[in-house]
């Protein structure tokens, strides 16, 4: 399942031999890195962006982008705080953070697939948008002093696993499955590949493309709910620049940003790739600063791979 | 002027385009270059134009080693390539198109009125005084995009015009001006490489034929030396079965019906098309028959007239509903309308169907795999496997993959646009058997062609278009070249 399709036939593998390199190295110069506890470590820092990966995937296989996951996540952790004050707080906690990702993915989608406002406009303007929404609507500050059941997806764990990491692998699961043997998930390669001909072979294109950002707005309300169940606070925050560490994460693992090609399997270990690297990095006490510059490094490098890798293909 | 080519040999995973190829244009000749697709054509004349490199072999110019890093540098050395796939900027003018990369300037300011003026020159020397070189490319026909892009080879010094079947998307006038350029060119000291698949056209045009086939040249020599069926043979290995099939019955229930109908270019069409027939619509680029087609498949508004599918009302607002009673587009533009190049002939292939093909959302991708073997089977696809990417098939194969996509569909009223559009000759007599076989087993299909002698090779019955409108139509036997080239141009009552 995690092997490339036959259209997006990436070096998964490939990105997957390089990360062990990278661990190996890792393991060498810096003291601790193979521990029990710090690849739990790393398991649990990549979870959030994890789960937003997938939905970015998707939505990049269609042609398209959302920049407004890092401001949606701090949205829906905000409403998922302050709605887990009232009633049973897992409930209302879980209604509020979705129901926040289905209005901004609705919202995104109606101006997309119907309205045709470039998908990179409309999600900057949600960016800014939902980002003043939650700074509004958390009246400025931080909501914690939650119900200690508020904790439920975000501090549990299972067998000294974090249950994050376990909401990770399910929609990485799903994801997969979702976009290499449904109907669905076909249709969204034909949109990113070729929309013309998609629509001349009967696919609904506008119906598709609405859809996926629906489907990713459900994604990034769970991301959200995670990140602030981890916190134990709604924090207005959250959040800043995930959009961008999501879609390096899915570019490193392959996903084309002019759509059509792009594999979860690629997109986990783009994320591992990108979290051992930060955790290494930081283990070996790299400057902060250097780490940066590593990363935007390792992006470029990784996308020239991946082209030169296609070209000997027959490209 | 003389550029050579020798020895030349190109692989590319799992095929060697070229093994061992040779070519000679000399100035002031034209020289044809056939062959079917697949037969190293495009290759070569990669290599020629410096867009690709050989794993062997060499050129020169003039006696001269010319080795080609890129294509400026054949640019350099004044080899021009006109691409089959035009190669212009759609939001620039003509004029900055033609001198797009050499503009003339002062200081990196461009001189407006020297390169609206310098354009015009251009555009006059090949006899296209219609085109504003003020206009805006996106604004062209392709016809007129067509002469751009040859105004913009020859802008500037051109010794070696390489041109990628020219007339691909030309109506016939417009091809014969395009061979008056030609000539002209020629008779300037220009050497022409010139690939097509219309022997007419070979005739037409070449001093010099080159025939290739697999990779190798199978013969090459002066056109005197040839004959049409010998060239033919040496391109497909083998003697065609001559001609167009034919229909073995009489046309049976009405399919469609259109009545009046408009839509964008299309003014009050109305034409029948009955099962068990073909029937060609003919007319210049430009008359609508394009259009016609894509709103009978629900691809593009309707302002008026009503259409009926088997008796009943049918107003497709959608190719999604077309394609549910039956009706199917085989797109002009396979490339861009019709493919996902980037996929595999399977994912193309069953791309109409898929929710036939799935339990719960979920595709069976055993059914979904023999689906389309069948169709591979029985439709000859030349592919090693159905997961090959479509981009790496010929042109021939990749135009059965979409009709494979409407035999899955269950399909019975084909709307087929240019059928043999870029599809060498072999290929096309094969398209062709099976566009009849289709019609012999109850289907219908409406066709538009611009190749005449295919539109009335394989026709029923000929509908004319001219200006938006059906202005005439034709039995079979009533559709003679002249006759309909005279109703095609307007010329007669």
């Amino acid at each position: 399942m995690i092997r490339g399709r036959s259209w997006a036939r990436v070096g998964d593998y490939a990105l997957a031999g390089v990360t062990a390199v990278e661990a190996l190295i890792f393991a060498a110069v810096a003291p601790g890195f193979f521990s029990v506890a710090n690849l739990v470590n790393i398991a649990l820092s990549i979870a959030v962006t994890g789960i937003l990966a997938v939905g970015m995937t998707a939505v990049m296989v269609t042609g398209g982008i959302d920049l407004g996951v890092g401001s949606v996540v701090a949205l829906s952790g905000v409403a998922a705080a302050l709605a887990a004050v009232h009633g049973a707080p897992i409930l209302t906690a879980l209604v509020a953070a979705l129901g926040v990702g289905v209005l901004t993915g609705v919202v995104n989608g109606t101006l997309i697939a119907y309205l045709k406002v470039p998908a990179f406009v409309a999600t900057l303007a949600m960016l800014t948008a939902a980002r003043g929404l939650a700074f509004l609507v958390a009246g400025g500050r931080s909501h914690g002093d939650l119900p200690d059941a508020f904790g439920f997806i975000g501090r549990t764990s299972v067998l000294a696993v974090p249950t994050p990491v376990f909401v990770m692998i399910g929609v990485m699961l799903v994801g997969a499955f979702v976009l290499q043997r449904t109907v669905y998930g076909r249709h969204l390669y034909a949109v990113g590949g070729n929309a013309e001909a998609a629509r001349l072979a009967g696919i609904d294109v506008r119906r598709v493309t609405w859809w996926v950002y629906v489907i990713n707005g459900v994604l990034v309300g769970l991301a959200g709910l995670t990140l602030a169940s981890r916190l134990g606070a709604g924090v207005p925050n959250a959040g800043v620049q995930y959009e961008l560490d999501v879609i390096a994460a899915c570019v490193v693992g392959g996903t084309s940003l002019i759509g059509g090609r792009g594999t979860v399997g690629g997109t986990l270990w783009g994320t591992v790739f990108i979290g051992v690297l930060t955790n290494g990095l930081n283990l070996a006490n790299v400057d902060p600063y250097v780490q940066k510059i590593a990363l935007g490094v390792v992006i470029v490098v990784a996308v020239i791979g991946d082209q030169l890798g296609r070209r000997e293909q027959g490209g | 002027m003389e550029l050579t080519a020798q020895g030349l040999v190109k692989q590319y995973p799992g095929v060697r385009a070229l093994d061992g190829v040779g070519l000679t244009l000399r100035g002031g000749e034209v020289h044809a270059v056939v062959g079917e697709n697949g037969a190293g054509k495009s290759s070569l004349m990669k290599i020629l134009s410096g867009a690709a490199r050989p794993d062997a072999g060499v050129l020169t110019l003039d006696g001269q080693p010319l080795v080609l890093r890129g294509p400026r540098d054949a640019q350099r050395a004044g080899i021009r390539m006109i691409h089959q796939e035009l190669s212009l900027v759609p939001e620039l003018t003509v004029a900055e198109n033609i001198f797009l990369g050499h503009e003339p300037a002062t200081r990196g300011v461009i001189a407006r009125r020297t390169l609206v003026t310098d354009a015009r020159a251009v555009l006059d020397r090949l006899g296209q005084e219609a085109i504003d070189p003020a206009a805006s490319v996106r604004t062209l026909s392709l016809a007129a995009r067509q002469m751009t892009e040859i105004a913009k080879a020859i802008a500037r010094d051109a010794r070696v015009l390489i041109m990628d079947e020219p007339t691909a998307i030309l109506a016939q006038h417009e091809a014969d001006a395009l061979f008056a350029v030609i000539r002209q060119l020629r008779a300037d000291g220009v050497a022409v490489a010139y690939i097509t698949h219309r022997m007419d056209e070979v005739y037409l045009l070449a001093d010099q034929v080159t025939v290739l086939r697999d990779g190798r040249v199978v013969s090459t020599g002066a056109l005197g030396e040839y004959n049409r069926a010998e060239m033919v043979r040496q391109m497909v290995g083998r003697e065609l079965a001559g001609g167009f099939p034919v229909g073995s019955q009489s046309a049976g229930a009405e399919r469609l019906a259109i009545e009046g109908v408009s839509s964008g270019r299309v003014r009050h069409a109305t034409l029948q098309v009955h099962a068990g027939e073909i029937v060609a619509v003919v007319g210049l680029v430009g008359a609508g028959r394009t259009e016609l087609l894509r709103a009978v498949f629900g691809a593009a508004p309707i302002t008026g007239g009503t259409m009926r599918l088997d008796g009943a009302p049918y107003a497709p607002r959608s190719p999604r509903e077309a394609i549910a009673r039956g009706v199917a587009l085989l797109p002009e533009d396979r490339k861009a309308e019709g493919l996902i190049l980037a996929a595999a002939v399977r994912e193309n292939a069953s791309m109409a169907v898929l929710p036939r093909l799935a339990a719960a959302g979920v595709i069976r991708r055993g059914a979904e795999r023999a689906a389309v073997v069948h169709w591979i089977e029985a439709l000859r696809i030349r592919t090693p496997s159905q997961e090959q990417l479509v981009r790496m098939l010929s042109g021939g194969n990749q135009q059965k993959v979409v009709l494979a996509r409407w035999m899955l569909a269950e399909s019975s009223l084909l709307l087929v646009d240019e059928p043999t559009r870029g599809i060498d000759v072999g290929a096309r007599a094969e398209i062709y058997t099976l566009m009849r076989d289709l019609v012999e087993r109850g289907a219908a299909i409406l066709m538009v062609s611009s190749d005449l002698p295919e539109a009335l090779g394989m026709a029923d019955r000929v509908i004319v278009m001219r200006d938006g409108a059906t202005t005439a139509e034709l039995q079979r036997s009533e559709a003679t070249p002249d006759r309909v080239a005279a109703l095609i141009l307007g010329e007669v009552a």
